[in-house]
C-alpha cells in the first residue's frame, strides 16, 4: 500500500473515532459507569453503624430469591406485561387501520387517539383517579345508575392491578398507533388496487399483505412495549403506591421503595442488575431480528 | 357504434371537485385488440384506464365489458388483470408467491397453481428466480414478474398503466416486443396507457390520442400518422412531429389556415425552392439525418436526409415539397383536406 493510501486510511479512522466520541463519552459517564457501579455495590452488604460495609458476593441476590415479596412483584410485572403489551398493541393496530382508512374527520380521529400520549403520566393517573374513586368516581356514578354497588377499584387486591393495566393500555395505545400509522403510510396504495383487481376481500388483504408488511414495526413496538412495561410506573405513585398488600407493585416501583423508602441500596442494586439483564436480552433479540428479516424494500 | 364490441365506453365523464378529469370518452374495443391510450401527462389517459378497471367510478356514462354492464361493478367483478406502472409487487413475498397470490385467494388447487405459475415464468423468462424477493430483482425482472402475474390471472382483458416507463431505452424496446408477442399468443385484449408515441405507434392496433380529458383522435397508427384530425395530433404523433406552416407563407392557401408537412416529404431544392430557411441543428441517427430548420412563419420544420449528411448550422437552404403531401388545417386547427 502506498504511503498516501495509508495516511488516508489513518485519517479516516481518526475521523470516525472523533465522530463517535461525544456519544461514547456521554454513554460511558451516564450509562456504562453507573451500570458497573451498580453491579459492584450489589455485591456488598448494607453498611450500618455497627456493621461496616463488607463484601458478601451474591448474598443480596439469594436474599431476594428467598423473599416472597420479590416473587409477588415479579409475578405482578409478568402479568402486567402479559396483558398490557399484546392488548395495547392490538388496540393500537386496530385504531391505526381505522384512522388510515378513508373516513371523514380523519384528522380529528387521529388527534383524539393520540391525546392520552401527550398527557404526562402523572396527569393521566390523576384523571383516572377521578374515574376510579369509590362513591365519587365516574365509574361508580355510572354503576349507581344501574343500581350496582360501589366498588373500590384501586383499594382491593383483586382489581388494583387491573385498574393499573387499563390506565397503561389507555396511555400506550395512542402512542403505538402513531408508529403503526407511519408504517401503514409507507404501504403503496397500488398494492391495495392490485389486490382489489384480484378480487381479494379486505380481510385477506389485511392479513396477507398489510400485517406481514407491518411485521418490522410490530417487532419494534413489541420490544418497546416490553421495555415500557418495566419502565412506566409513574401512575403507581398516584393510584395505588403498589398496594393493597403488594397487589399492584411492579419491579421498578419495588426498586425505588428499596432504595429510597427503606434505604437498602445493595438490594436495590441487585434488583436493578436483574432488570438490566432481562432488558438487555430483550434488546439483543430485537437487534438480532431487525438485522435478519426486516429488509423488504 | 357497433353493438357487439368486447369493451365499450359510452360517453364517460369524471370530474374531481369540479375540475376536469375526463369528458365524453366513447370508445369501442374489439376482442384481441391492442389499444393504446396516448397523450401528454395530465391528459386523462390514466384516469380512463382506472375507470375501465373499476378503481374509479364514473360520474356519467356507461361501461360494458364482454356484454355485461359493469359501470357500477367493483374491480374484482370486471374479470380483468392490470399491470401497474410501479408493478405493485408484494415486497414480502417471493416471485412465485407474487405470481400465485391471486390464484391462492381464489382457492385454485395447488397443482394447477404451480403449473400455471411455472408456465407464466417460462413465458416471461423468469425461471430460476422463483424464490427471490422483489428487492433482489432488477427493474426489468420486476416488470416481468408483474407481467407474469397478469398472465396467470388468465383474464381476457389486461390493462397496462405505463408498464415500461421505469425501464431503460434498450430494455424497453425488448419488453415491447415481448408484450406484443404475449398478446398475440394468448389472444389477450390489451389497453395500454403510455405517453410515448413511439410505444403506442409500434405496438397498438388502435391508438386513442387524448388531450385535456378529451379524445382527440381514435384510429390505427397509420391513420393518426397520415391523416391527423387536427394540429395537436399532427404535432404529437411521429418522430419528428409534423411541421406546421402558417398559410401566409405559402401561395394558394388562406391566411388563417395552417399547413402541415412530414419531414420525409420535404426535399432540398438547389434553387427556386418554396421556402428559404436557416439550418438550426443537425441530428445524425445512422440510417438518416434530421436537419432542423428555422423559418419565421413555420414551427418544427425538419427535413429527413438519407445517411450521413452534414450541414453548417446557420447556413441558408431552400426546400420544396409537393402539394399532395400537404395537410391543411382550418382556423380552429381542424383538418380540411384528405390526402390521396
Amino acid at each position: 500500500m502506498s504511503e498516501l493510501a495509508k495516511l488516508e486510511r489513518r485519517r479516516r479512522a481518526i475521523y470516525g473515532w472523533l465522530l463517535l466520541s461525544p456519544a461514547a463519552i456521554l454513554l460511558s459517564l451516564f450509562a456504562f459507569y453507573p451500570s458497573i457501579a451498580t453491579l459492584w455495590s450489589s455485591l456488598f452488604s448494607r453498611g450500618t453503624r455497627r456493621h461496616p460495609v463488607e463484601f458478601v458476593g451474591v448474598e443480596n441476590y439469594t436474599d431476594l430469591f428467598a423473599d416472597p415479596t420479590f416473587w409477588i412483584v415479579v409475578k405482578n410485572n409478568l402479568f402486567y406485561a402479559g396483558i398490557t403489551v399484546p392488548l395495547s398493541m392490538f388496540i393500537a393496530l386496530s385504531m391505526a387501520l381505522w384512522a388510515n382508512s378513508k373516513i371523514s374527520a380523519k384528522g380529528f380521529v387521529r388527534t383524539a387517539y393520540f391525546t392520552p400520549t401527550v398527557l404526562p403520566m402523572i396527569a393521566a393517573a390523576n384523571l383516572w383517579l377521578f374515574f376510579y374513586t369509590p362513591g365519587l368516581g365516574v365509574l361508580d356514578q355510572i354503576g349507581s345508575l344501574f343500581g350496582l354497588p360501589s366498588v373500590n377499584w384501586l383499594g382491593q387486591p383483586e382489581t388494583a392491578l387491573w385498574a393499573i393495566i387499563i390506565v397503561t393500555v389507555w396511555k400506550e395505545s395512542g402512542f403505538f398507533m402513531i408508529f403503526y400509522l407511519a408504517a401503514l403510510q409507507t404501504i403503496p396504495e397500488d398494492l391495495r388496487e392490485a389486490v382489489d383487481i384480484e378480487g381479494t376481500s379486505r380481510w385477506t388483504y389485511t392479513r396477507r399483505i398489510v400485517l406481514p408488511m407491518l411485521m418490522p414495526m410490530t417487532l419494534f413496538i413489541g420490544v418497546n412495549a416490553v421495555i415500557n412495561s418495566v419502565k412506566l410506573i409513574d401512575h403507581l405513585f398516584i393510584l395505588t403506591k403498589g398496594g393493597p398488600s403488594d397487589a399492584s407493585k411492579l419491579i421498578l416501583y419495588y426498586i425505588w421503595e428499596q432504595a429510597f423508602a427503606f434505604f437498602d441500596t445493595p438490594h436495590a442494586a441487585a434488583l436493578t442488575m436483574m432488570v438490566l439483564l432481562v432488558l438487555g436480552i430483550v434488546a439483543a433479540v430485537q437487534f438480532y431480528f431487525i438485522d435478519r428479516r426486516t429488509h423488504y424494500q | 357504434m357497433s353493438g357487439n364490441a368486447f369493451v365499450t365506453m359510452k360517453n364517460i365523464g369524471k370530474r374531481w371537485n369540479g375540475q376536469l378529469g375526463v369528458e365524453g370518452i366513447t370508445l369501442d374495443i374489439e376482442e384481441g385488440e391492442f389499444v393504446a391510450l396516448l397523450g401528454p401527462s395530465g391528459c386523462g389517459k390514466s384516469t380512463t384506464l382506472r375507470l375501465l378497471a373499476g378503481l374509479e367510478v364514473p360520474d356519467e356514462g356507461q361501461i360494458i365489458i364482454d356484454g355485461i354492464d359493469v359501470t357500477g361493478a367493483s374491480a374484482a367483478q370486471r374479470n380483468l388483470s392490470m399491470v401497474f406502472q410501479s408493478y405493485a409487487l408484494f415486497p414480502h413475498l417471493s416471485v412465485a408467491e407474487n405470481v400465485m397470490f391471486g390464484m391462492k385467494v381464489r382457492r385454485v388447487p395447488k397443482k394447477e397453481r404451480l403449473a400455471k405459475m411455472h408456465n407464466a415464468l417460462d413465458m416471461t423468462g423468469l425461471h430460476g428466480l422463483e424464490d427471490r424477493k422483489p428487492s433482489a430483482l432488477s427493474g426489468g425482472q420486476r416488470q416481468r414478474v408483474a407481467l407474469a402475474r397478469a398472465i396467470v390471472a388468465g383474464r381476457k382483458l389486461c390493462l397496462m398503466d405505463e408498464p415500461l416507463s421505469n425501464l431503460d431505452a434498450k430494455l424497453r424496446a425488448a419488453v415491447r416486443k415481448d408484450i406484443k408477442k404475449l398478446q398475440k399468443d394468448l389472444g389477450m385484449t390489451i389497453v395500454y396507457v403510455t405517453h410515448d408515441q413511439t410505444e403506442a405507434m409500434s405496438m397498438a392496433d388502435k391508438v386513442v390520442l387524448m388531450k385535456d380529458g378529451l379524445i382527440e383522435q381514435t384510429g390505427t397508427p397509420e391513420q393518426l400518422y397520415s391523416e391527423p384530425l387536427n394540429t395537436f395530433v399532427a404535432e404529437f404523433v411521429g418522430a419528428p412531429p409534423m411541421a406546421l406552416i402558417k398559410g401566409t407563407a405559402l401561395q394558394g392557401y388562406a391566411d388563417d389556415q395552417t399547413i402541415g408537412i412530414r419531414a420525409e416529404k420535404m426535399r432540398l431544392a438547389p434553387e427556386g425552392g418554396r421556402m428559404a430557411c436557416t439550418v438550426t441543428d443537425c441530428e445524425f441517427l445512422g440510417a438518416e439525418t434530421f436537419i432542423g430548420l428555422a423559418h419565421e412563419s413555420a414551427n418544427g420544420l425538419t427535413i429527413k436526409l438519407d445517411g450521413k449528411a452534414h450541414m453548417e448550422i446557420g447556413s441558408k437552404v431552400e426546400i420544396t415539397f409537393e402539394d399532395k403531401d400537404l395537410h391543411v388545417f382550418g382556423p380552429t386547427g381542424k383538418r380540411m383536406n384528405n390526402i390521396t
